[in-house]
């Protein structure tokens, strides 16, 4: 993987998948007629006898994974996240959670980077909806060496795996040497008086921003597992800061914002507490730069909270 | 090969034992299914004790025919089959909805592995029959896969999904057996939203389609048996049943899908089903 500052996410995955094909017969990768969205049209054309097109029929292709790994397949079931996760959530719930299933997941277009599709695209509630939900493992990688890292990790887990890739070209913030476990926070940027944790994409902008802040001292912590979340290090950086700031391209209700403040309230850590991302609205047609401002994610909002506070 | 192999004659004594096994047990959970739990008497006591290849000793034998049980809320006849057959001890159907039970309310693969797949909202197990026909396709295994479903089930669009998927990858280990009992929760199915021509919709999506009376042993057999042999495509057995068979007062009343007799309705049950009380 050639290394550039601005690469797309499931470009990460569609390399990752490809080779999982190859190297494990027990893969089947299910399309829901997005298969080239999903970059599994690789898998389509060069590993045919482990490809399942469904159709645009999200629910049965959840219910067919669920089949599939009851018999010991492992099936990477593909779409945008707002059909596989919001339409076939149920068959989510039952056929693969509740069964226990070694079904992974895979949802792109997470978010408002999904940019010009608009809100019925732009899905804000995946990580709320997926990690309440017993068995499951919830995974949001921040760029194209997550997105590869993640789907190779996935596939060694034996159970329920979502992960959450994005559409655009976003700034590249690890490499492939950079150490990645699921269920461990990475720190992008060591700092104590304000601490920042991300997940996604996004985390590029909170990297942007503590570059033009250089009097003060700030950590990036780059939440990629937001469930089985690793309550120790958040408890850590919290006690020390003076303010923490969470930043999600996803609803605050519900997401990575949430699991943050439950863990600093279910700890009694007192520490003020900033929650950037998408506050209980729908997104809109745009560039997701634009969107991202607006919304009060980007660069700008984040420098400007950390200035006021 | 079936581990029982039963006669007609002891499959007609089977599915009356099991009529009694799913009264007590409802009556003694207080709520449940017994409608559709009487009706299907008959075509589980063929499956289970003459049709399906399974293996009492091994449940997870690789190489047995799976059972999804779609429409999960008849589960107290599939408890009372798996119990008849060996699976567990017969008195632990007295359990069923207890708190602790591996006998829940709906089909729970975490509490009863010998399952499948765990069920209860409609629209589902077709789906994941689907995946198991397909997997026995990767593996390159000949087991047979047996679907359970109502009529009712199919006003969920997910069911038609997987209907299209099953005629799509020629899915010809694949076989539904539709309780077509013409009744759901509220009401007849023709009055809450009609299905109907059940049988000319699966022909149209490509399904091979046998039809059947639910309660006579010998057609069941038949049935089942020209199902197995099929292989040019997906099978569905649409099979006429009595919602609440063997029991008078419960025939073809949609009123008796979700309602438990009270001591005196299941004692009138019992006798009816031949037990001297």
């Amino acid at each position: 993987m050639e290394e550039q500052s601005f690469k797309s996410i499931r470009d990460g995955f569609g390399e990752a998948i490809l080779e999982l094909a190859r190297t494990n017969r027990d893969i089947v990768v299910l399309s829901a007629d997005l298969a080239p969205s999903l970059k599994v049209d690789t898998v389509r054309n060069m590993m045919s006898g482990q490809f399942i097109e469904c159709g645009v029929a999200e629910q049965n292709m959840v219910g067919v994974a669920a089949g599939l790994a009851l018999s010991g397949k492992i099936p990477f079931a593909t779409s945008f996240s707002e059909f596989l996760i919001g339409r076939a959530w149920e068959q989510i719930r039952i056929d693969v959670c509740y069964n226990n299933v070694n079904v992974k997941l895979i949802g792109s277009h997470g978010g408002l980077s999904t940019g010009e599709d608009g809100a019925t695209h732009q899905i804000l509630e995946d990580l709320a909806l997926t990690r309440t939900l017993p068995n499951m493992t919830v995974i949001s990688p921040c760029d194209i060496f997550e997105a590869y890292k993640a789907t190779i990790e996935a596939s060694k887990i034996i159970g329920p795996v979502y992960i959450r890739i994005a559409r655009p070209k976003t700034l590249v913030l690890t490499n492939s040497d950079s150490q990645f476990m699921v269920g461990k926070i990475n720190i992008l940027r060591e700092g104590k008086d304000i601490v920042i944790f991300g997940t996604g994409p996004i985390l590029g902008e909170a990297i942007m921003a503590t570059e033009e802040i250089k009097e003060k001292s700030i950590a990036i912590l780059n939440v990629h597992t937001i469930k089985p979340i690793e309550k120790e290090i958040v408890i850590r950086f919290a006690k020390e800061a003076k303010l923490v700031l969470t930043l999600e391209d996803h609803q605050v209700i519900g997401g990575l914002g949430s699991a943050i403040a439950e863990i600093l309230a279910e700890n009694s850590i007192s520490v003020p507490l900033k929650r950037l991302g998408v506050n209980d609205q729908f997104g809109e047609s745009g560039d997701y730069r634009d969107l991202w401002k607006k919304y009060g994610m980007d660069k700008d909002s984040i420098v400007k909270i950390i200035k006021e506070n | 090969m079936n581990p029982f192999d039963y006669s007609i004659n002891q499959i007609k004594e089977t599915a009356n034992l099991l009529r009694q096994d799913v009264i007590k047990m409802i009556s003694l959970a207080g709520s449940g299914h017994p409608a559709g739990s009487l009706g299907m008497a008959d075509i589980f006591a063929v499956l289970y004790f003459k049709v399906l290849s399974h293996d009492l000793k091994d449940p997870n034998w690789e190489d047995r025919e799976r059972v999804i049980l779609s429409n999960g809320h008849i589960c107290p006849i599939l408890y009372a089959t798996l119990a008849r057959s060996g699976y567990f001890p017969i008195e632990d159907l007295a359990k069923l909805r207890q708190f602790g039970s591996p006998l829940q309310g709906h089909p729970a693969k975490k509490n009863l592995p010998i399952i499948e797949a765990s069920s209860g909202s409609l629209g589902h197990g077709l789906s994941v029959a689907c995946g198991m026909s397909l997997a026995a396709r990767f593996n390159n295994k000949n087991y047979q896969v047996w679907c359970i479903t109502s009529d009712g089930e199919h006003q969920e669009g997910s069911t038609w999904e997987a209907i299209m998927l099953a005629s799509k990858y020629k899915l010809s280990n694949l076989n539904v057996i539709v309780d077509r009992n013409a009744i759901q929760l509220s009401g007849d199915v023709s009055q809450i939203m009609p299905i109907e021509s059940l049988k000319t919709k699966y022909q149209n999506f490509g399904w091979n389609v046998i039809e059947v009376d639910g309660h006579v042993p010998e057609e069941i057999l038949s049935a089942l048996e020209r199902s197995r042999q099929f292989d040019s495509g997906p099978k569905v057995v649409l099979a006429k049943t009595i919602p609440g068979k063997g029991v008078s007062f419960m025939e073809n009343k949609w009123e008796w899908h979700g309602k438990a007799p009270n001591q005196e309705e299941a004692e009138q049950a019992l006798r009816e089903l031949g037990v001297d009380l």
